[in-house]
């Protein structure tokens, strides 16, 4: 299957940039000796959320480097690793540097490798020295949180550097480099203004400034030789090592002059947090933007344009009126019916998106996910024309792609267990829409292991979230997974198996309003079922009528609509009709009966059938007439009532008035229940 | 600041204090109280849709600016004799407290009365019928200018009355 994926990737960019800020703004806000595990967690789920998003649309090297990322967060959330200011530093300029490699991703530039490797190592170097410090020195690092440097030798460093006029056109900036210094360890910067010319000389794009740093470090030359890499030909540089007490009087003089201009590092934190603080003003909890098409606002724009047009039209028919304008009048009104509608429907345009929009990724990512996992995977996709609220789509693609992940890499076996198990090679993913009772459903479901609930109970008691000798009933058993921090996959993978996702799968959904819930058969597989209120899902519908009310029907569960004839309809024990479709027998369901309402007509013959399916039934549904069919837009009937049997939802018709929204599978249900009431009675009578 | 303090009492002389303000309407003769807070609006009656399968106090739904929002025919409630709906009918549309959520419901009543400041000490709790009458929405009653009012507490009003489903499956 090939889709061109290039149209996702605008979507993939926007929350990696999302994803990035809120890293950014967390790793500010750290509190080093008391960290928060929320705010952990939620720069762990950002960059795993990349590192997903990348994995899906191959860009390989943001999904190398986040591993990496990613795998260093897990251990601080994990409490095997506890950070100190010159790794929340690093992070920040992990961030950074996802930053630039997204861009060019984005705008088809080259990433910088080097930069990217370098950064890529020393993250590698912090996890590498944290495997000791697990076991030995954990505690050393508690009580002492500079221990790391401690133990490796640590020497100053005095760099001068004076660059020439020209450095900035070459693009370098000093801030940049010095900020890749303070990396390495405690910097101090001196500035000399001396060469700073008149102001009347100055010229913004020239360097005048000159600096002398120095640097505390246990890093080796060559590492900060690496910094001035780009600029060394356009500066004087001198790097040598300075004697401890000398370092001391250098640092007492910075200390009597702090108004010299001197860039410490404290300035630049505290600078960053403000920023930082700024951004949360404006960007506090959810955002509430959708990302819209420009054409589509231009295309809305002028069509309120030509309802101004249109009403100054009718306006001034008013003012001057006379019975000879009235075919004038009524083109005015005709147009101001036109450029409504035609505003309602572009409006409502603009939230409602086929769920394939969300769907249509799944194919690369099931594609990329079993080659890599070896594994065979035909992946089914049902219902996508189901439309629904785009602000719902983009918020339920995350938790949808954490589902697939895990249905792939935890739920369908390798092939070769498959064949023993007695299955078929291939594991079958389906992914299924539909709208259900007021609500929008999407099922994914895959025929593969099933939840294993030894193992899951076995680990959340290993965890303590759940007592050694409590007994719990299977759905509890399963309920588990959605806990955080709960992953029972063998092997941590970079598709999945770090309990990420689960909790923050049902946190999503729990924000739209919905519920998940997982239904499993050990060996026979999991189906995971989302079900979200369709509050502004709109809806084709078939207008109908029975007596003096209107209902709607919703188009896709139609097959077809019919005048019955007698000798077609046969009736069992006077009470079941049945109606010969061609060579099938459908049951007619009498809606006025259902519902126990007024109908024009009881005889078949008076009325139409409409034939509807719904989970695989099929009925004839007997109403007096079909009248228009229209889109709807749904509104919720729970919101100031509640669930009614029967009915998904409620409308509002072009007259104001309320119409409701047949819920076709209820509607069945709810037929069969009233035939086996109406009889039981009659039983009872006989019995007594 | 000061401002504020001003305008506080300025409120304070409006309405006396520790009163509170009740809407009260016509039903069948009588005159009954709902707290002014929940109230959101009065409208004129118009056709409702009716809603399969609900119980007869339910009139059905209304389109009230984009919200579907049902109506509760008080009168059929308060299991008293129905009447033709006329000019004077009209739908108090509440704010009623459902566990955690709001909901808005409108009630069909014969008129609308009037609005009464009534004092902690004008109030009076409901007396006690027993189990003969059903005063689990009646909230209190209060004496203004002679006259009773049934103060209504229309969060029990609608409360688990409202799911009553019609279709008990007797399997």
């Amino acid at each position: 299957m090939t889709i061109d994926m290039t149209q996702f990737h605008g979507v993939f960019f926007e929350e990696s940039f999302e994803g990035l800020e809120i890293m950014e703004s967390e790793l500010l806000e750290l509190v080093l000796n008391d960290p928060d595990i929320e705010a952990i967690n939620k720069i762990f789920r950002a960059a795993h959320s990349i590192k997903g998003g990348s994995g899906s649309f191959g860009f390989t090297d943001v999904t190398n480097f986040t591993h990496v990322l990613e795998t260093l967060l897990d251990e601080v959330r994990a409490g095997k690793h506890k950070l100190i200011q010159d790794e929340v530093n690093l992070l920040l300029t992990s961030v950074d540097c996802l930053r630039d490699m997204l861009s060019a991703s984005r705008d088809g530039n080259d990433i910088d490798k080097e930069n990217v490797q370098s950064i890529q190592n020393d993250l590698e170097r912090v996890l590498g020295n944290d495997s000791p410090n697990e076991t030995s020195s954990e505690k050393d690092n508690k009580e002492n949180g500079n221990s790391n440097e401690n133990v490796q030798t640590v020497s100053d460093w005095g760099i001068d550097f004076l660059p020439h006029i020209n450095l900035f056109q070459t693009g370098n900036d000093p801030l940049r480099m010095f900020r890749e210094l303070e990396e390495f360890g405690e910097l101090t910067a001196e500035v000399n203004i001396s060469k700073l010319p008149h102001f009347d000389e100055y010229d913004v794009e020239e360097s005048y400034l000159s600096w002398s740093l120095l640097l505390k470090t246990d890093a080796s030359e060559d590492k900060i030789k690496e910094v001035f890499e780009w600029v060394e030909d356009d500066c004087d540089l001198t790097i040598g090592i300075i004697k401890k007490q000398e370092t001391i009087e250098v640092e007492n003089e910075s200390d009597k002059s702090p108004e010299a201009g001197v860039a410490t590092g404290e300035r630049r934190k505290s600078e960053d947090r403000r920023k930082a603080t700024d951004r949360r003003g404006t960007a506090s909890s959810e955002s509430t933007s959708i990302r819209v098409n420009t054409d589509k606002i231009d295309a809305l724009i002028n069509m309120v344009g030509e309802l101004v047009i249109t009403q100054s039209m009718l306006s001034q028919f008013s003012e001057d009126f006379d019975v000879g304008n009235i075919d004038k009048l009524c083109d005015g009104l005709k147009q101001l019916e036109r450029n409504t509608r035609e505003l309602q429907e572009n409006v409502m345009q603009i939230r409602m998106l086929p769920i394939s929009f969300s769907f249509n990724r799944f194919p690369r990512l099931v594609h990329d996910l079993s080659s890599k996992l070896n594994k065979k995977i035909e992946l089914k996709l049902t219902g996508e024309a189901t439309e629904l609220d785009k602000t719902v789509m983009e918020k339920i693609g995350d938790p949808m792609v954490h589902l697939v992940r895990n249905s792939i890499d935890h739920g369908i076996e390798m092939p070769e267990e498959r064949l023993a198990a007695g299955k078929p090679e291939t594991g079958v993913l389906h992914l299924n829409a539909y709208h259900e009772g007021g609500n929008i459903v999407i099922d994914i479901e895959d025929d593969g292991a099933g939840l294993n609930k030894e193992r899951i109970l076995q680990k959340a008691k290993e965890r303590g979230l759940v007592k050694e000798d409590e007994v719990l009933s299977d759905d509890k058993i399963n309920e588990l997974v959605f806990r955080a921090g709960f992953s029972t996959a063998e092997q941590v993978s970079d598709v999945s198996g770090r309990g990420v996702g689960m909790d923050v799968v049902r946190r999503n959904i729990h924000d739209l309003g919905g519920v998940v819930e997982i239904k499993s058969e050990e060996g026979k597989g999991s189906t995971f079922t989302i079900r979200l209120p369709l509050t502004l899902a709109i809806l084709d519908g078939q207008l109908i009528r029975v007596g003096n009310h209107t209902y709607i029907i919703p188009l896709v569960s139609i097959i077809e609509s019919l005048q019955t004839s007698r000798d077609h309809t046969k009736s069992i024990a006077g009470d079941a009709e049945l109606y010969r479709l061609r060579d099938e027998y459908i049951p007619v369901v009498r809606l006025h009966s259902v519902f126990n309402i007024q109908c024009d007509s009881k005889k078949l013959d008076d009325g139409l059938l409409v034939v509807v399916e719904a989970e695989g039934h099929k009925v004839g549904l007997f109403v007096d007439d079909l009248l228009a069919q229209q889109q709807v837009v749904i509104k919720s009937l729970e919101t100031n009532f509640q669930k009614v049997e029967g009915v998904s939802g409620a409308t509002i018709l072009g007259d104001g008035t309320v119409a409701m929204i047949l819920d076709v599978s209820s509607l069945i249900r709810l037929s069969r229940e009233q035939s086996y009431y109406e009889k039981s009675p009659v039983l009872n009578i006989q019995a007594a | 600041m000061n401002a504020a303090v001003r305008e506080e009492s300025v409120i304070g002389l409006d309405s006396e204090t520790d009163a509170n303000q009740f809407l009260t309407f016509m039903l069948a003769g009588e005159e009954y109280g709902v707290d002014i807070l929940r109230v959101q609006e009065i409208k004129g009656w118009e056709n409702a849709t009716e809603i399969p399968n609900t119980p007869d106090y339910i009139e059905g739904v209304m389109n009230l600016r984009g919200t579907i929002v049902p109506i509760v025919d008080l009168r059929s409630r308060f299991e008293l004799e129905r009447v033709e709906y006329s000019n004077t009918t009209v739908v108090i549309v509440l704010k009623v407290k459902s566990g955690d959520s709001e909901k808005t419901i409108g009630f069909v009543v014969d008129a609308v009365s009037d609005v009464y400041n009534v004092t902690d000490e004008q109030l009076k709790p409901s007396p006690d019928f027993g189990k003969s009458v059903s005063t689990e929405f009646v909230s209190g009653l209060a004496t203004v200018d002679e006259k009773m009012l049934i103060l209504l507490d229309i969060d029990h009003l609608i409360d688990a009355n409202i799911d009553v489903s019609p279709i008990e499956t007797t399997h």
